[in-house]
């Protein structure tokens, strides 16, 4: 699908760094994610993920430290590199004055689509939405809304995209919906960065997993290979193994 | 300029449309009560300038601080309401430079203060009809002080992170500044220190440089008018894209 850029890795990060005051927040993070991959940045809560994910969509500047989508550096080349990026928010966040389709409607215009109601209208019935689309995004329950707002992340057809933990607080028939969704997008080419606390998800969805903890990547390999070198049964059990070892 | 300005610029316009009731009207009704209030209160007892009845005094100090105070409130508000529920990050994420994202906000802002500026005259021009003087400073001051105040909102919606500090800009600064620029009075009937304190009110500049297109006469040169406000608005678009370009409060 985005066979043009191949030979570049989906996501590049080299030695960033972020303080928020004295708090160091990311303290020198390199990461490769290579295109197609589905991948789990994992940690436990404050150990930077959401951090690197602002920086990485360019609603954060690192101190240090560059960052690439599709080759393309997040402040000098930031017009290409947010093409390349689409980011579903961790919070339940939405314009109240527009209907779902005026939403998806603007946030296609944003990124240079004027004419796109055939992508939207096939986002809408993936994710369950078209027969909300004229409806206000205030009328609309939790779960609606985060459709909306990974159909928001998909408007513009990015190769990238980043879930920042998209099921917390969801029911089971939308986390079933989103991620029949994502792997179909995943098969067809998109690279897919996740975050989530629920690690049986990643476990099941992803092929490799990085671990932040307090700002630093303290593991990033493959599941399978994580899980034998910890002797592990399950990602969970390895994970908290892990944070175990690298606390004590 | 692309079609990323184009849906930013049109979606702030459909912002306040869709609320026209509150952003549109409700100025309109509050502008049309000073008129009516100080009109008959003080129309009879005041002339600023020989031969110009106070109302007609009066109806372009109104107008210009009902454009003034709109295009703050459109571009200001509309930030810290995004900044507030978190909508914003729609927008950062997308790929719009930053004198994109400014010129979008202030030039929705500058299309409501002329709405609000429009209706308003038009209103009142049926209670008491406008004389025309010079149609070009009439647009040129409508066009550089609703710029002014849009940019100047764009800032206040930068710095601001909670409704309450937003609502100071509002009480602490723009109301003074609107009320204290010679909507009501002109700048001569004031006694010297608040004369000479109004001299450093751009405000003051834009009313009096409206006004003078409509009556022809003015407490300054319109030239002056022009130079100051002008360059206000440059000083505060150059000091807003710089904030901007930092990522101040914005891309921390």
């Amino acid at each position: 699908m985005f066979s043009q850029e191949r030979s570049l890795p989906a996501v590049e990060i080299r030695a960033v760094q972020k303080s928020y005051g004295a708090l160091q927040a990311l303290r020198g993070v390199d990461l490769t994610i290579e295109q197609g991959e589905f991948f789990a940045l994992l940690g436990p809560n404050g150990a930077g993920k959401t951090t690197l994910i602002s920086i990485l969509a360019g609603l954060a500047r690192a101190d240090a430290g560059t960052l690439k989508v599709m080759g393309h550096e997040v402040v000098q080349d930031y017009r290409a590199a947010r093409r390349a990026l689409g980011v579903v928010p961790q919070e339940l966040v939405f314009d109240p004055f527009f209907s779902v389709r005026e939403t998806l409607r603007i946030q296609s215009g944003y990124f240079g689509l004027r004419h796109n109601d055939d992508w939207i209208d096939e986002i809408l019935e993936n994710l369950h939405l078209t027969d909300k689309a004229e409806v206000n995004m205030r009328t609309l329950s939790g779960g609606m809304k985060r459709r909306v707002l990974i159909g928001q992340a998909l408007v513009h057809r990015p190769p990238v995209i980043v879930l920042d933990e998209p099921t917390a607080g969801v029911d089971v028939e939308l986390r079933q919906t989103l991620w029949k969704f994502i792997r179909q997008l995943n098969g067809a080419g998109h690279t897919i960065l996740l975050t989530t606390h629920y690690l049986e998800e990643a476990e099941a969805l992803c092929q490799r997993v990085a671990v932040l903890h307090k700002g630093q990547l303290v593991a990033c390999e493959r599941i399978s290979e994580l899980l034998l070198g910890r002797q592990a049964a399950t990602l969970e059990e390895a994970f908290m193994g892990l944070i175990r070892d690298v606390e004590t | 300029m692309g079609v990323g300005f184009t849906t930013l610029f049109g979606k702030e316009v459909l912002r306040f449309w869709k609320v026209s009731f509150q952003t549109l009207l409700a100025p309109l009704i509050s502008t049309l009560l000073y008129l009516v209030v100080f009109s008959q209160v003080l129309g009879q007892r005041v002339s600023v300038y020989p031969g110009v009845s106070y109302a007609a005094f009066l109806v372009p100090g109104l107008v210009m601080m009902a454009m003034l105070q709109n295009a703050f409130a459109n571009s200001s508000s509309s930030l810290v309401q995004s900044k507030v529920s978190g909508s914003l990050v729609f927008v950062l994420l997308a790929p719009l430079s930053v004198i994109e994202f400014f010129s979008a906000y202030v030039l929705a802002a500058m299309l409501r203060g002329l709405l609000v500026g429009f209706v308003v005259l038009v209103t009142a021009g049926f209670f008491f009809p406008p004389q025309i003087h010079s149609l070009l400073w009439i647009l040129v001051f409508c066009f550089l002080a609703t710029g002014l105040s849009g940019a100047l909102g764009v800032l206040a919606g930068v710095w601001a992170e909670k409704f309450d500090q937003m609502a100071a800009w509002q009480n602490f600064l723009i109301l003074p500044l609107t009320f204290l620029s010679g909507a009501f009075y002109s700048l001569h009937s004031l006694p010297p220190l608040w004369h000479f304190i109004s001299r450093f009110n751009p405000f003051f500049y834009a009313i009096d440089g409206f006004r003078y297109g409509f009556i022809g006469a003015s407490d300054v040169s319109p030239w002056e008018s022009l130079l100051i406000v002008g360059s206000t608005c440059l000083a505060l678009s150059w000091a807003t894209l710089a904030l901007l370009r930092s990522g101040w409060r914005v891309r921390p």
